[in-house]
Parts: structure tokens; sequence; C-alpha cells
């Protein structure tokens, strides 16, 4: 028996839908699903950072047992299979459009990071595939690579791209140079800083799976792929790299074992699968090995900044003043333009009132894997430049750390940022307050002096983050760049007998939308929500859809759902006017009962429902039969959730070895549907933002380029020992002012809020010992080394 | 040259033709088609593959299937009686300790042999003993919670937490 839902739906932590199906081994991920005539691809690799391909020989892999079929970038050329697109233009300050070089399915004359797609092999089984992958030969002629993102742009570097020898890809500027350069001039203080925002592996846990399958009934294609967006892949591949219509190309994301942004992308693998599959007229299917994954997943961040901000005597902020070089990696990732540009500048003013910002992004190419959206994405880098340079300032300025924020906060909303953002709501005052209060801060002196009779060092640390979620507005999207819209869709079907399935464009690989969105529907029409089901990932099912990244899924794909339920209730009030013998505008309807307002005169929800599809005693001559409606939501802003995070870190100073003693996390999401589903987002993001602070550095070798943190030996994925438990609280918060259910989103706050909170910690543990700066991760050996070096004469 | 093994596979007898360097996991997932049990890494690292070889918990990317001959294996779909979750199971859902549930099986099927091993467990134990699992979504916290409900569920019997007991 189930439980009986809680009263109201909204606001309750109701256990999660899908966990069933997860907890028992049903899920079904890409690579689970096996095909009639299934066969199994092997790509075969660059093992070389940067090398002319002089030739592949296939001859011996294609008379290998069990091989289907060989390709290579010169097949897919000479069949005219486009190169993979960018989904952000960004102009340089000189008015000129990015360096966009063509980014090939697989590469035929250059391969530009170790892993590079050179050759595929399609076998009868994955063995046979790795047996004959083995017998491809290949010319390369080695060049020099270039990997190290300060110095990509230096002269006499090697070109990723011939056709851009700086490898230069954009260098951008937002903001108001001149005012801010004047704040600088009249300042009392400046505090700088240089800073590396460290490169970063998105390692979810499901790797990287395609199965693709041409049908010869109608020449259509079908192609299971862990992705989370699903149309937006079809509208990538189809029109851009295949050229087919995208009615012929069906895209479906099962079950999906975790994105953080890494399968968003249009993914060569994709590409090269959805293209045999109708060469060999057999479903083929590739999953990723975690080795494979390190090579061809796009990773995150990887910034080199400097950063400045200028204050009054009193701590006031004038200006800030940023200069970054960003790596984009080898090729342009799907939105790789967007990341260190639309989404990270834009959010240097945090939550304060700076006057004055200017920012300046150099984009460079290396011969690296290419680099894109994870986690947060801009954000974490904007928040981290921004917070460590006022924890920073208050020590330099001799101010209590919350003291200097309160002093700049945002106070009066809407606020219109000089970074180009217009925050519609906030309290920042709050947040902080409660953090305070819930790290214990009073408590935190006599803390302090218990670790130090220990031997010990403690810190605290502060970070009062602000984001842009629910991406966004598409004309202002458009406006900066955006190749694509950024609305989302819904679709609502009534069935006869009053249970719902509805069609989100969103995706779900973790967030629990099957639950959540249930919730919405099940409280707006006072139904069961066992009567609810949520339908995404399936460009054959839904109407249409975005996908779900930057936080978005309940602020625009929720707020499409609401749209279309608005339709149903009116069309609802209609049908019920009719049967009621009442006027449409006397209807009420709460609860799933609709009412002729100031009488018992009733109808039951599925009642309603049943008359639209059983329309016997039927307005028909006014309205259509049945009930099923869909709608498409564009948002008019960001959301802006914000929060103040607190961390209280004890080193050794004997073995540089850190510890979290506590993390406390105050949020304001707005209103929240789901308060277990959202705090169980935060604890994610936290685990991923102190994994960065503490423990994950994607490692190039400078000269070769060779990745040498390629698996789960050599990256420090954060283990449950590596972890704290967390102090969470959603605060009653302010309820977003432009979309139907007031909320923000919350599933990258912990990874933005969290880095600078960690490292503030720490520098404030190690302060007396005379640390001013460290770089993330925090690793014992580093901590150690900073100690020592500040304590050299 | 294929080899015969037999074994019993969540209290069903299994007698298989298999090649000889046929991983455990490879033959759960791709001759039997247990599909809950994952791949998520290719070193012995992630815990995905977790199953229970005579009660015990062993990663199956890591175990020739010959070597399973004569053995009994469990898998996350042999743990549910019924329908009905094991408590173990039931705490995962009952604490929110999954998300995208792709390292879930191995997490719960960890977590079920550490508790038969370990009955009385602190927050410090289970974090050092699911060091072997990794999870990218819930940053533990979730999960710890879980455990150590699934340990107090497991200790009082099934029953404590029959009213999670749910249909899909």
């Amino acid at each position: 028996m189930n439980a009986p839902d809680p009263h109201p739906l909204i606001g309750a932590s109701v256990q999660r839908k899908e966990d069933y199906r997860f907890l028992t081994g049903n899920g079904q991920y890409t690579d689970d699903i096996v095909l009639p005539q299934q066969t199994y691809a092997v790509f075969l690799r660059s093992p070389y950072a940067h090398a002319r391909i002089k030739s592949v020989d296939t001859a011996a892999a294609k008379q290998s047992p069990g091989v289907v079929a060989v390709f290579t970038g010169a097949d897919m050329a000479a069949d005219s299979v486009g190169g993979l697109p960018c989904g952000w233009l960004i102009h340089s300050v000189d008015g000129k459009p990015m360096n966009e070089p063509p980014h090939p399915v697989m590469a035929h004359t250059k391969a530009r990071h170790v892993g590079d797609q050179v050759a595929l092999v399609i076998a009868r089984s994955l063995k046979e595939a790795k047996d004959a992958v083995e017998l491809i030969e290949v010319d390369y002629d080695v060049l020099p690579a270039v990997v190290d993102t300060a110095h990509a742009a230096d002269p006499g570097q090697a070109a990723v791209h011939d056709e851009v020898p700086d490898n230069v890809c954009y260098t951008w500027g937002h903001g108001d140079k001149a005012a801010t350069d004047a704040a600088f001039a009249k300042a009392a203080h400046v505090t700088t800083l240089d800073i590396v925002n460290n490169r970063l592996i998105p390692n979810a846990i499901e790797p990287r799976a395609v199965n693709a399958s041409w049908s010869p009934q109608d020449d259509s294609y079908t192609v299971y792929v862990a992705n989370q967006n699903p149309h937006v892949e079809r509208l990538l591949m189809a029109a851009f790299v295949l050229s087919l219509p995208e009615s012929k190309l069906r895209v479906i994301a099962p079950d999906v074992g975790g994105g953080f942004g890494s399968k968003i992308f249009l993914y060569a693998e994709d590409v090269a699968l959805t293209w045999a599959s109708k060469k060999i007229r057999r479903p083929v299917k590739w999953t990723a090995e975690r080795s494979e994954a390190f090579i061809s997943d796009a990773h995150g961040r990887d910034h080199v900044t400097k950063a400045e901000l200028a204050m009054d005597a009193d701590g006031k902020f004038l200006a800030m003043r940023v200069h970054t070089i960003a790596n984009m990696g080898a090729y342009l990732s799907t939105f790789a333009s967007s990341v260190p540009t639309i989404l990270y500048a834009t959010l240097l003013a945090g939550q304060y009132a700076t006057p004055a910002i200017y920012a300046e992004v150099k984009a460079v190419f290396t011969n690296t894997v290419p680099v894109d959206a994870y986690r947060g994405a801009g954000r974490p880098e904007a928040t981290y430049v921004v917070e460590r340079l006022v924890e920073t300032a208050a020590r330099e300025m001799n101010l209590d750390p919350a003291e200097i924020r309160r002093r700049n906060f945002i106070r009066t909303f809407p606020y219109a940022t000089p970074v180009g953002l217009t925050y519609d709501t906030g309290d920042y005052e709050t947040t902080l307050a409660r953090a305070l209060e819930l790290a214990d801060v009073k408590g935190f002196a006599a803390r302090r002096q218990a670790s130090e009779q220990n031997g010990k060092r403690r810190g605290l640390g502060y970070s009062c983050y602000i984001e842009a979620c629910g991406l966004a507005p598409s004309n202002i999207a458009g406006a900066l760049g955006a190749r694509a819209g950024l609305f989302e869709a819904g679709e609502v079907r009534v069935h006869p007998t009053g249970s719902v399935t509805v069609f989100t464009g969103s995706h779900s690989h973790g967030q629990g939308h099957e639950t959540t969105f249930a919730q919405v529907v099940a409280d707006r029409l006072g139904i069961p929500l066992s009567n609810v089901e949520i339908v995404h990932g399936d460009t054959g099912r839904i109407p249409f859809g975005m996908g779900t990244y930057g936080s978005r899924s309940i602020a625009v794909g929720g707020s499409a759902i609401m749209k279309a339920l608005d339709k149903i209730e009116s069309k609802a009030k209609k049908i019920a006017a009719h049967l009621l013998e009442a006027a449409a505008e006397d209807i009420e309807f709460k609860d799933g009962v609709f009412r002729v307002a100031g009488t018992d005169r009733t109808k039951a929800f599925a009642d309603i429902s049943l008359a639209a599809y059983v329309p016997h005693n039927y307005p028909l001559d006014k309205l259509e039969p049945g009930l099923d409606e869909s709608a498409f939501y564009d948002p008019t802003n960001f959301t802006y959730p914000a929060g103040s995070y607190i961390c209280e870190v004890e080193v050794d100073p004997d073995t540089g070895e850190c510890r979290i003693q506590q993390f406390t996390a105050v949020d304001d999401f707005g209103n929240v549907i789901n308060p277990m589903i959202v705090e169980g987002q935060v604890h994610g993001g936290l685990g991923q933002g102190i994994g960065q602070a503490m423990l994950e550095r994607c490692v190039y070798d400078n000269d070769s380029g060779q990745l040498l943190s390629g698996s789960y030996m050599d990256y420090a994925m954060p283990r449950a020992s590596d972890l704290p438990s967390f102090t969470v609280e959603t605060a009653k918060g302010t309820p977003c002012t432009h979309n139907p259910l007031g909320v923000k989103g919350c599933g990258e706050a912990g990874a933005i809020g969290s880095p600078p909170a960690v490292i503030n910690a720490i520098l404030d543990a190690l302060a007396p010992l005379g640390v001013k700066d460290l770089q993330m991760p925090a690793t014992p050996h580093r901590v150690w080394s900073a100690i020592r070096a500040a304590q050299q004469p | 040259m294929a080899i015969s093994i037999s074994l019993t596979v969540n209290g069903a007898p299994v007698t298989a033709e298999i090649e000889p360097h046929t991983l455990l996991v490879q033959f759960l997932r791709d001759q039997l088609r247990l599909t809950g049990t994952h791949i998520g890494c290719d070193t012995a690292q992630c815990g995905a593959c977790t199953v229970h070889l005579n009660g015990r918990a062993v990663k199956s990317c890591n175990i020739l299937a010959v070597q399973t001959e004569g053995t009994e294996i469990t898998t996350i779909e042999g743990l549910a009686k019924d329908g009905e979750l094991h408590p173990m199971q039931a705490a995962f859902r009952a604490c929110h300790g999954l998300q995208c549930g792709f390292c879930t099986p191995g997490m719960v099927m960890s977590a079920t042999s550490l508790v038969q091993r370990q009955p009385d467990l602190t927050e410090a134990d289970v974090r050092a003993q699911l060091d072997g699992n990794l999870c990218r979504c819930t940053g533990y916290h979730n999960i710890v919670k879980a455990v150590l409900k699934g340990a107090a569920g497991m200790k009082s019997g099934a029953a404590a937490l029959a009213t999670d007991k749910v249909t899909a």
C-alpha cells in the first residue's frame, strides 16, 4: 500500500518514485540495452597529444575475425560528414568573431590531443573489436605539444590548429574598463590575487555510451545515448553534422548515470556511431571504458587569473578588475566558448554592490581534451575569484570577513549589476546571519584554542555566492551569442480516467524529476502522486526540449509544465461549466474538485477528464474533445540562487593534512518543492566543490601532453572518508519573482559556493604561520610546502 | 575454448558455457542479462560492480567467471524478496541515499555485506569501509545515513521498514 500523499505536496520531502527501479537493479542505462543483430565499436585513439597523421592502414584490422567494418576520418570526410558545431559565438574586443577551427568527428590530418579519435572498428563482439583495433597501423609525425594554459598563446608555441597560429580563440572584454581603471586610481587599498582554477574531470560514474541503429523500413535512425538533452543532441547532429531531417532521427536518453555537464555535449562518438549504423545496416554500441572517458569526456574549469579588488578606506568595494586565460582544449566543444565569458564575467558582482567591474578573458587552444561546462560552469570560477578576493581583502584590512561582506551587500532589488545581470530578489544578510548561527561562529575562538593546544591549526572560511540559473531568456542569450533558444517545453496529457502523463523536455540523470515534477502536477490538479507519470529523455515521445543543465529544470521545465497546467485548468473549467450548467467564470477549482462558486454543485477531476474523452454531454460546438495541452516557456530573466557557506577546518602543520570539521551551507533557492531532493543536490555539489578545493586536479605532462591523472588510481575522486557530513539548510528564502513556482534552481550551488569557503578556511588557519595564498587543490603536500615556504627566513 | 561452469545466482542454479577470459561482471551482464550490476571503471576502484560471492562483497570486475564455479552469487536483483525491499534498500530510499542510481547497486551490496560483518557501525566506520565505492552525486552524506539506518533495520529485521514497501 502506498502511504497517503502529504498535504500540501509542495514543500514535502516525498520519497522518490524512481528509486524502486534503481534499488532493485531495474534501471535501464544505455549500456544495458542490447538490440537484435547488435555490433560493438571500439575507437582507435591518438596516443600523441599533437601529431600529423601520415597514413592509417586498416587492411589487417578489416580481415580480423568478427570485424564488420573499419572506418577512418577519410571515410567520413568522403561522405561529407560535417564537423561538430559550437553553440555559442563570442566576439573579441576588436569586434572579430572567435576563431572556430574545424572539429572533425574523426581526426584525419592531425591528432590534437591524446585520445583524439583516429579510427573506428566495429565487430560482432567487443572482444573481436578490441583485437582488431590493435592491428591498425598509423604513421604519425609527432609534433611539439602545447598544454599549459598560461603560456599557450606565448610566441613560439606550436599551433594546435594551423589556421590559428597564436592559439587564441578570442579575447573578450566585459564591463566598463574606463570606469574601473578610474576607480582603481583613487582606491585606498587594492587586493591582488593570482588564481589558478584547477582543471577537473567530471567523472559521472556511468561512462558515456551510445547505441545507434538505422531502420531500412523508413530510412530513420534511433540513437540511445547517455545524454542530458536529447533534443539538443538531435538538433545538432541532424542539422549541423549529418544533414538529416530531424524527423528521421530519434534520440533516447534512458536512465543516465550522472552528467554534471559532461553529457550535455554532442560528442564525436555519438555522430560516428549514428553514421556508421547505416553503413553497416546493424545497430552498433560503444561504451567508454573509464580510462577512455578520462581522455574523451569534456573537462571543466582550467582558468589562470589575475584579479584585483579596489576599496576605499572603510572596505567599501569600488571596483574589480579581472584578467583570465581560459583553456578551451583542442577543439571548441558544444558550449565551451560561453563558459568563461557569459557564464563567468557576468557573475563577478557576486552579492556585492561593486560599482565598476571589468573582465578580460583570453580563450586559448591547447593539445588537451576539450574543456566545457562542468557543474556550475563559469560561476564557480567567478565565485572563487570574488570570494577569495573579498576574504583576502578582509584579512589585509583587518576587517571581520562577515563584516566586510555586510558593508558591501546589495540590499535593494531589483538590482542591475555593472556586468549585465538584473537580480530580481535576494536577502543576503539573512542567509549569512543564519549560517553564522548554525556554524556556531561565536564558539570558534574556543575551538581554535583547543586545536592549538593539540598542535593543530584551525580556521574558518566564508563564501557568499550568487549564481545565475534558469538558463535563459532566449532573446538575451541570442544577443550574447547563443545559437539556440533556451526555453523549455512540456506537455500534460490527462487520460480519460483522470491519470496524467507529463512529457518534459527537461532530463533527469539523478535529479529526481519523476518525483518533483509529479509533486507540482499532483498538487495543482489535486490528484494522487501515483496518478502522475513523468516522461523525459525521448525525442520520439516529447514535443521538444532544451534539456537539463545550468540548474534550469524546475525553473524553466517546471514553468513550462505550469503553463500547460494553466491551459488544462482553463479547458477543464469550461467542461465543468457545461456539466454543471454554470458560467466558466463561476467555476472554482481546488483540491481536484470543480465547484460552482458558493454552491455545493461539484464535479471531480476524473468526471471532467472522462467527459473530455467521452463527449456525449459536451459543448462540441465550442470546445474540442480531449484534455491534452502543451506549452513552451521562455524565461524573462535568469534566476539568482544565493547563499552563505562557512567551512571550518583543522590543519596538521606537521603533515599539511586538512580535515573539514564542519561545513555549513544556507541557501536561498526561493520556493522549494521537495526539500529532501534539494538538500541532496546541495550535498552532491558540496562533494564536488570540496573535491575541487582539496583533492582533484587534472594534470597533463607539459612536454608530452600525456594525461597523467588518467584513472581513478591517479585522479583523486572524493571518497566517503574524504568528506564530512554537512550542515545544510534551505532558507525560507526570497521566491523568484518571475516564474510561476517562485523557484530558482539548486543543482550547482554546492559546487559553486564551496571551493572558496574551503580555501579561505585553510588560509585562516595558516595565517598565523605567515601563509598568504594557496592554490587548489589543498593537498597535504601543497599545504605543507606553503607552511615551509612561509617560514623560510 | 568455452568452459562450462555451474553455480547459484540469486538462489537459482545456473550452468553456462563461458570463454575463460570472461570476467564475472561480463558473465552477469552479458550472458545472464542481470544488468543491475554496473561497470564504472577499469581499475577496480569504483565498486559499481560489487556483488556477493558466498555472502562476501566482491568487485565482479576483478574476478574471472571461471573462479565462481560452485559458488553462490547474489546480485542487486536478488536482494529484494517478493517485491519487498531489503532493509538496506529501504533505508537508501528513505534517506535519499541515491540520485542517478548508477553506483547504487554496488553501494547497497557493499553496505549489506559490511553490516553482516560488522553490525555495530559508527559513521566513521561507514565512511572508512565504503572507501571502495565511488559516488559522484550524493557527496556520500545521505549514503552514510542510509547505511546506518539500514544497519539498524537489518538488526531489527525487515519488519521495521516494511512500511517502505513500494511498487514501481
